[in-house]
């Protein structure tokens, strides 16, 4: 799985909950799901579980709270996988 | 400070119609939404038929959600919303933008529920917290389990900031819901309030009732003929959902911005029996019935001889024949001198909380179209309501001179509402209660 494989899915995940669609059509690995996308900061948690079962990996609370960006989510994916 | 207050729109999500022209035409036709529904056989439930808007619900809450909205969108939520965004754009009113700051600070919402959100708390959330998987609820659970989700979520479709609450009084939540918000226009603490019921589709809450054999039972085979008020053949009622707002304003208001009012809103009443009086969890007192409807007249300076028809609680139980005869005590009327009276639970079956807010909207919708509906499947009317026949039609009947209707509703727990409406008519803008 590529980091671009994994940035997609990411942005599929999140493309539901994003309140800013033009923040969207520009999304970037350093846009913020809650500053820019305008998330709402409870779906986070939805976001983590649907994580989980896109890509098979368990996250545990720490490092949700380490999820800012969709890069922090594209990293975190990836070091959980290569974990494996 | 006393406001007089109108109906000025209408919103029905019902098993046999998603729009409210839908809606009207089908209760003006006598189309019954009543089917088998499937899952109840499997089940093994004693009654096998029900009422659940059709799949054409679907398409609407696709193209009147969000995908994030959806996600926490039980069926509760969605029918309850639904109504409330059709009775907005039916009163004229523009759906705000969601990115906006404005706030709708005179307005509000009351739509109750009588069970609410039972098919996301026994799906998912039982078996999750049961199966120590807490974590995997995720954040949609609660909103769509409390007590206030429906009018929690349409507080935010709508922008709303006045009170937004939902009540919850049984099978006379909707008709409590509406005769709640009449009260706070007119004593000017709203302008405008989006009231009603709502009730989501779940064998889980059935299920309960079945057990109680209140349900419809020996109908299985020939749902449409299942839902039977006031007959000699009625055998428990037809448990329903979906849901029924109207949008309240007061008479200035609506005035003001142009908008039509549909009906005024004359008075109401809402008590308890008590358990009294033989009145008890599931029977009423009939003394708190009369004292309900003599109430909501008084408080309409309505006499008893000039309502024109009533609309009924009439689910098919026991409790027909004596809400008849409550009818008539309360008026002071013979029998054979009933006002025309429906019941349009024969059509779409008890919606439980929603019937209240189904129920006025259907009463509005017949007062507005100069007709009455017929209650279907009583052709062998209960012998202790056969004194009544000539006041019951089974088909629709036109009635241009309809003024005034009273909607009542009564539920477990012996509580009890009753509204009086009238039809607008421009003159009466210048009368004054």
């Amino acid at each position: 799985m590529t980091q671009q494989d994994v940035m997609s899915r990411v942005i599929d995940i999140v493309r539901p909950f994003a309140k800013s669609k033009e923040a969207l059509a520009d999304v970037t690995p350093e846009t913020s799901i809650l500053k820019d996308l305008k998330v709402n900061s409870a779906r986070l948690v939805d976001i983590i579980l649907a994580f989980e079962d896109e890509f098979d990996i368990g996250v545990d609370d720490d490092d949700a709270d380490k999820v800012n960006t969709i890069d922090d989510a594209v990293q975190m994916v990836m070091a959980k996988k290569a974990a494996c | 400070m006393t406001e007089r207050v109108v109906v000025t729109g209408m919103g029905a999500v019902a098993p046999n119609g998603v729009t409210l022209e839908e809606f009207e035409a089908n209760l003006r036709s006598g189309q019954s939404g009543i089917r088998k529904i499937d899952k109840l056989a499997d089940l093994k439930f004693t009654c096998q038929v029900g009422g659940v808007p059709p799949a054409a619900v679907e398409a609407r809450t696709e193209a009147l959600f969000t995908e994030e909205d959806r996600l926490a969108m039980n069926s509760n939520i969605t029918y309850g919303a639904i109504a409330a965004l059709d009775a907005w754009e039916d009163a004229g009113l523009v759906r705000p933008e969601s990115g906006d700051d404005e706030v709708l600070w005179d307005t509000g919402a009351i739509i109750g529920s009588g069970i609410g959100g039972m098919d996301t708390i026994a799906e998912r959330l039982v078996p999750l917290v049961n199966a120590g998987k807490v974590r995997r609820l995720g954040s949609t659970c609660v909103e769509q389990i409390m007590a206030s989700s429906v009018t929690a979520k349409v507080g935010g479709l709508l922008a709303l900031g006045n009170q937004v609450t939902s009540n919850s009084s049984a099978c006379t939540t909707g008709t409590e819901a509406i005769c709640m918000a009449f009260d706070r226009i007119r004593c000017g603490q709203a302008k405008r309030m989006v009231a009603g019921g709502s009730e989501g589709s779940s064998h889980y809450v059935w299920g309960a009732f079945d057990a109680m054999r209140v349900l419809a039972r020996g109908f299985n085979d020939a749902p449409q003929s299942a839902s039977r008020p006031m007959s000699a053949t009625a055998a428990g009622f037809v448990p329903s959902s979906g849901a029924g707002v109207v949008v309240l304003e007061s008479l200035d208001e609506a005035l003001h911005r142009g908008a039509p009012p549909i009906a005024e809103v004359l008075g109401g009443a809402i008590n308890c029996g008590g358990h009294r009086m033989g009145g008890s969890m599931t029977a009423p007192n009939p003394a708190g019935v009369q004292r309900c409807i003599r109430g909501a007249l008084a408080d309409a300076n309505t006499d008893p001889s000039q309502v024109d028809a009533i609309s009924g609680h009439l689910t098919a139980t026991m409790a027909d024949p004596k809400e008849l005869a409550n009818w008539a005590e309360a008026l002071g009327l013979p029998a054979s001198k009933l006002p025309v009276i429906t019941s349009t639970k024969s059509i779409i079956g008890h919606s439980l909380g929603a019937a209240g807010g189904l129920e006025s909207v259907a009463a509005i919708l017949m007062l507005r179209g100069g007709f009455v509906h017929g209650s279907l499947n009583c052709e062998d009317l209960h012998p202790a309501i056969e004194p009544y026949a000539a006041s019951i039609p089974h088909h629709t009947v036109a009635k241009s001179d309809l003024r005034i209707i009273a909607k009542a509703g009564f539920g477990f727990g012996d509580v009890n509402s009753c509204l009086i409406f009238r039809k607008w008519n421009p003159q009466d803008k210048e009368v004054f209660q």
